[in-house]
């Protein structure tokens, strides 16, 4: 995690807070280095991580995930974190037929399914186990990302559903013996595509901001490449449930990536420029 | 002499791959350095073969693309398991070359090669592969303008008898770190035959394939993307690419080549329609294909007429299933074709994506502004430096550079140094333009529509600047 960004965000591990949507959205630039933050923030503060990583391989996040200080191995074999690694399972999903109903199952299918058998499989490793005290703390859900679930075919609705079903589940689900509210975070990331008309694209992330209550927008400088200054990140905190009585709190910031940190400052003031 | 022709039929082997995935463990993106961080890394072992180096910034590992000057742009090399993806030029010219180079140096470093192509024979495409550039030639050919700078050493000359320099470095005779990781080639001339025959490879040619019926059910991948991808995971799992074959202890490179890819020959209507029936398949196919790559030692080229693809929104979710994306613009039939600047040049090459993979960061160039050049027998790519083309990106306009510290400035939309420029700048240019409309010429509209050039009589000639004041010619 970068302490920067928590100061930004005003948030530390200790004090997580709970059952709120994250929406993470780049446009024309590179956002992956914000879910390395919440992956390896998530981790540290001891919350239980489901992990559904349709772009890059485990190694790649584990490697990233130790320069800012967590082992994913480590948490894996814990049964802290739930990774579903998309690439290596897509292929075995593809080629052969499975009894039980895969995640990835929409892949074999021809026309655009439903993500159930994703709701399922992520439910079924969010679920609080049932030994009485709590080991971890609230339950994240972490996709990597959303729009590329558009290009394998799934519709946006489809994808909306998803988004709507794990909020219900991992954010407010109450359990029927015990009356426990499972207070947990989603968070998930969705590329803007700007110029390019996708339309489902733009239908998905219209949907997502419009229910998220944190929203992290990274873009690209309007100016083009920097190498000083990799790009701009956009915070607005939102409160959807509520009818907006106060505006939306926003604050803009440039960023440079170095290798095992992000530096924020003001517009302008890259170390660079003064 | 084993030149192995095209592979069987793999329909049978598919079922063999109960659980192939889970393993494996051998992957692409494990630290190979001399550290042993991975739990299940395979060690220094897999640092050995040739054709490869570890890169300098993530010990990832990296083969070249077949030219040194696309290797530097590229942070060094092509990640094994990564996919690069050649956007066409308009009239498919250049790109073809790019493409032999990657399976030129495949055969020169020992790889494996696997073909595809829907237009032509994989056979026909292997004999017209470029042949090797042998070291003391070389030196002539290069003019001095040239990346020479960011050569790498590895070019210097071996002291060993010459032609020892040709003979592809197959078996390890010495460790493998003198071996050369990118070579030279001589578009002219044919690759030997010998080097052809003494390599392995397999092809792919859509017309042959697809003959055989369909014993699949239906799913949205276009038929001939199905038998190409069961063919490759085919060739990965015989050959033991992907750690997962008992019998198979593979130490090589698998390298991929799929010409083509998205045009009509293929099956696919994305170039023909806006809206397309299956316009999710040729995404699907990438993204299995980069599955399967990403688990398995080896690299694939892409070539696809990303000019002809009607739905803007595919060619940017192809862009981000892809890892490294580069664009050639070739300048036949442009207007830039005209352009005094670019009378040396045959086109622009676009970097346009660069992977970040096990890192935060990417080892981007600085340069954006890159042409490229097919002299007689070199293809090379060179730094363009303009200002004029810095108006296309509506960046800053000429005259105005030397208050630039470096290329591209560290300064942010939104700046208060920005605004004050900006209004100083829209000062003057009122001025310079109203000045320049008076030669007569038509405005021509760049980038944004705020500010306007007109190409005044005088300011071509010689491709240099030579009236308008303020105009420093001082490179920044």
């Amino acid at each position: 995690m970068f302490p920067e960004l928590n100061n930004l965000l005003n948030i530390t591990p200790d004090r997580a807070e709970q059952g709120k949507l994250t929406l993470l959205c780049d446009a024309k630039t590179d956002g992956s280095f914000l879910v390395h933050h919440f992956l390896s923030f998530y981790l540290k503060a001891n919350c239980k991580v489901c992990f559904v990583a349709l772009i890059q391989s485990f190694s790649h996040y584990n490697i990233v995930g130790q320069k800012l200080g967590v082992s994913l191995t480590l948490a894996r074999e814990r049964g802290q974190l739930v990774f579903l690694e998309g690439l290596k399972s897509s292929t075995d999903v593809f080629f052969q037929a499975h009894e039980e109903p895969h995640p990835l199952q929409f892949l074999r299918e021809a026309s655009p399914g439903n993500l159930q058998p994703l709701f399922e499989f992520v439910r079924e490793a969010l679920k609080p186990v049932d030994n009485g005290e709590a080991a971890w703390r609230c339950p994240v859900l972490l996709v990597d990302d959303l729009s590329l679930l558009l290009s394998l075919g799934v519709g946006a609705v489809a994808v909306l559903d998803f988004v709507h079903y794990c909020r219900a589940t991992v954010c407010w689900e109450l359990k029927v013996s015990i009356l426990c509210l499972m207070q947990g975070n989603v968070v998930v990331l969705v590329h803007d595509s700007g110029d390019a008309e996708d339309e489902e694209n733009d239908i998905l992330l219209n949907g997502l901001s419009h229910q998220s209550h944190l929203i992290l927008r990274t873009e690209g400088l309007a100016t083009g490449f920097c190498r000083d200054v990799h790009g701009q990140l956009r915070i607005l905190w939102r409160r959807p449930s509520q009818p907006t009585a106060q505006r939306d709190r926003s604050l803009t910031y440039q960023y440079k990536i170095q290798d095992k940190n992000v530096s924020f400052f003001a517009k302008g003031m890259s170390p660079a420029v003064l | 002499m084993a030149a192995a022709a095209t592979c069987g039929s793999g329909a049978g082997s598919t079922a063999c791959m109960a659980s192939a995935a889970s393993k494996s463990n051998v992957t692409s993106f494990q630290r190979r350095g001399p550290r042993a961080s991975g739990t299940d890394s395979g060690g220094p072992r897999l640092v050995s073969i040739a054709g490869t180096r570890p890169s300098v910034r993530n010990g990832q590992l990296l083969v070249s693309t077949g030219l040194p000057a696309l290797d530097q742009l590229l942070g060094g090399g092509l990640a094994v398991g990564t996919v690069l993806l050649i956007e066409e030029d308009k009239y498919n010219i250049y790109s073809p070359l790019l493409f032999k180079y990657f399976l030129a140096e495949g055969i020169i470093s020992g790889h494996t090669l696997l073909v595809a192509s829907a237009k032509e024979d994989p056979a026909d495409i292997l004999q017209e592969l470029p042949a090797p550039l042998l070291n003391d030639n070389y030196k002539k050919e290069l003019d001095e303008d040239v990346y020479n700078h960011k050569i790498p050493e590895s070019n210097v000359k071996m002291k060993i008898a010459w032609r020892y320099q040709l003979l592809p470095k197959m078996e390890q005779i010495g460790p493998v770190s003198s071996s050369r990781f990118g070579h030279y080639y001589d578009a002219s001339k044919r690759i030997p035959q010998e080097l052809i025959e003494a390599s392995k490879w397999h092809g792919f040619f859509l017309p042959k394939k697809i003959s055989s019926p369909l014993k699949v059910e239906p799913c949205s991948l276009t038929h001939g993307y199905l038998k190409l991808l069961q063919f490759i995971q085919n060739i990965i799992y015989e050959e033991g690419f992907d750690g997962s074959n008992p019998q198979k202890k593979q130490k090589n490179i698998l390298r991929i080549g799929i010409q083509n890819l998205g045009s009509p020959l293929w099956g696919d209507d994305i170039c023909c329609t806006e809206n397309c029936d299956n316009s999710h398949s040729l995404t699907k196919f990438l993204y299995l294909l980069r599955g399967l790559l990403r688990t398995s030692l080896s690299a694939c080229i892409i070539t696809m007429p990303a000019h002809l693809i009607q739905n803007k929104a595919i060619i940017a979710r192809v862009t981000n299933l892809s890892d490294t994306v580069v664009g050639l613009e070739s300048f036949i039939g442009s207007e830039k074709e005209t352009n005094p600047l670019y009378k040396d040049y045959h086109g622009l090459i676009h970097i346009r994506q660069i992977p970040r993979l096990n890192n935060l960061i990417c080892d981007e160039s600085d340069v954006k502004d890159l042409a490229f050049k097919l002299k007689k027998k070199l293809f090379t790519i060179e730094w363009v430096q303009d200002n004029y083309l810095r108006q296309e990106r509506n960046i800053y306009p000429p005259g105005f550079s030397y208050l630039l510290k470096q290329k591209d400035s560290a300064w942010g939309e939104g700046s208060l140094q920005h605004s004050t420029f900006l209004m100083s700048f829209l000062a003057k240019a009122t001025a310079f333009a109203s000045r320049l409309v008076r030669h007569g010429e038509p405005l021509k509209q760049t980038g944004s529509g705020r500010i306007r050039q007109a190409a005044g009589p005088g300011l071509w000639h010689d491709g240099r600047r030579q009236e308008a004041p303020g105009f420093l010619g001082i490179p920044p």
